[in-house]
């Protein structure tokens, strides 16, 4: 069954280690971005879907259904093509016409597109992790808050919101692990100074297939096990008490 | 169509990409459930030095992207001279991955029946099997059904990346036209999406829908 005839080359994938940490540290730099961005929209988008002002709240469900619904590379691209055609149509609606003025512009710059487009994903994921964590902040922790004097937006930044993340911490470090893997779509649009981009290169260069990405598999699990093992040391020290 | 350059074959060939990815999907699901059951029911009846490297291996499967993990085992198989097709490579690797995350639900879907319950099986009289099938099986469910649909949701999604390899669905289908048609890339896209949606937001709502129902009954 195992009748290998193929010499492995291991020595030329080790050789190129440098190379692919640099990668890994722009996989691990579009992901702490995306998951930054993806906090900051999804706080609000989990309230929007709470809120009692209609178009609201539907903009919150078609953001979140979008991005649980569709593959994540599918996001991507609707970023990577989407963005620049609604730029061409929007233009095109004042009259402005790109490909008369010589411009051929039919994609954003891959590193932007894959950014956007996991931030668009983590924001998605992440509301729906909120609204399960402000949930479990008891109403009256507000009541008594505002009783003691806080006002509205003060109660829910230093009272609610400390409580809500304590609660999501866990799912939130799942999904940080998730955006380091979803980087690797990157690949699909031109991304070529990522871990799974650079390794590519390496590939088309070398046709060295399996020992590079063996390589890059082996570095992407221990940044998922950096990751949770850190998550963890920060939520021992975070709550103690 | 709609004054676009997009034609109904464009739409049928997307259309048939969407046929291979529901077929992925399906045999992918089916083989990861099967395999996922055996791993469960391995690893909650197992002892230690069995579980944990048993569990250390599955959770290679979950934190390596699953775009390399396609490639991987392509150039392997290639190596190793079996020649399998790429649609069977993507269901063989993606029911691997699946088996990852259904061992999980099966084990934490044993795990939620409690201890007391199954040994008043036992003292009933009823033997290992029967206590699975009649006290394990239908309690478990419960808790297992509504992660096993977001498995399958989440699988679909995936299937997406099976692009590596060179398996045209629906993604990569999509993506050959708006290569032939840079201008459409828009509508092409939405029309994507719309198929994706169409298929998992029904399935999405019936596993809220089912959560809700049993939980009500708890």
């Amino acid at each position: 069954m195992l009748n290998i005839n193929y010499t492995f080359h291991w020595n030329q994938a080790f050789q190129a280690l440098p190379q692919m940490i640099d990668g890994a540290l722009i996989t691990l730099q579009i992901a702490v971005l995306s998951m930054i961005i993806g906090i900051a929209i999804g706080v609000p988008l989990a309230l929007a879907k709470q809120s009692s002002i209609a178009p609201l709240r539907w903009f919150a469900n078609v953001w979140i259904e979008v991005a649980r619904n569709t593959p994540a590379l599918f996001q991507v691209y609707m970023i990577y093509f989407g963005i620049p055609a609604v730029l061409q149509l929007v233009a095109g609606l004042f009259g402005i016409d790109f490909r008369a003025l010589g411009i051929n512009i039919f994609y954003l710059d891959s590193y932007w597109a894959v950014l956007v487009g996991i931030a668009f994903n983590n924001a998605g994921y992440l509301a729906e992790t909120f609204r399960g964590g402000l949930r479990a902040v008891p109403a009256t922790q507000t009541r008594a808050a505002r009783s003691l004097g806080f006002g509205a937006f003060d109660a829910f930044r230093l009272i609610v919101l400390p409580q809500m993340f304590r609660a999501v911490f866990h799912p939130m470090t799942n999904q940080m692990v998730w955006a380091i893997l979803m980087t690797s779509v990157g690949i699909f649009v031109g991304l070529n100074i990522d871990l799974t981009g650079v390794t590519q290169e390496l590939n088309a260069r070398t046709f060295r297939t399996f020992e590079f990405f063996a390589l890059a598999a082996a570095i992407y699990y221990v940044i998922a096990k950096i990751v949770t093992g850190g998550a963890r040391l920060i939520a021992w020290r975070l709550f103690r008490y | 169509m709609l004054g676009t350059s997009v034609t109904w074959g464009d739409i049928t060939f997307m259309m048939t990409g969407a046929g291979l990815t529901l077929a992925i999907t399906f045999w992918a699901m089916l083989g990861g459930t099967l395999l996922g059951i055996v791993f469960g029911l391995i690893r909650s009846h197992s002892p230690w030095y069995v579980n944990y490297p048993m569990g250390a291996v599955l959770d290679v499967l979950r934190s390596v992207p699953l775009l390399i993990q396609f490639i991987l085992f392509n150039s392997f198989q290639s190596i190793a001279g079996w020649g399998m097709n790429p649609f069977v490579v993507g269901c063989v690797v993606l029911a691997a991955y699946t088996s990852a995350f259904c061992t999980e639900i099966v084990r934490g879907g044993i795990q939620a029946v409690p201890v007391t319950t199954r040994r008043a099986a036992r003292s009933l009289g009823m033997n290992w099997a029967q206590d699975m099938a009649y006290i394990v099986l239908p309690l478990g469910t419960r808790v297992m059904l509504p992660s096993w649909i977001g498995l399958t949701l989440g699988v679909m999604k995936d299937t997406a990346l099976v692009y590596a390899i060179g398996v045209i669905e629906l993604l990569r289908s999509s993506q050959i036209i708006i290569t032939r048609k840079p201008h459409e890339a828009l509508l092409i896209l939405a029309i994507a999406g719309l198929i994706y949606f169409i298929v998992s937001f029904p399935v999405s709502r019936l596993g809220a829908h089912l959560e809700k129902k049993w939980r009500e009954n708890d």
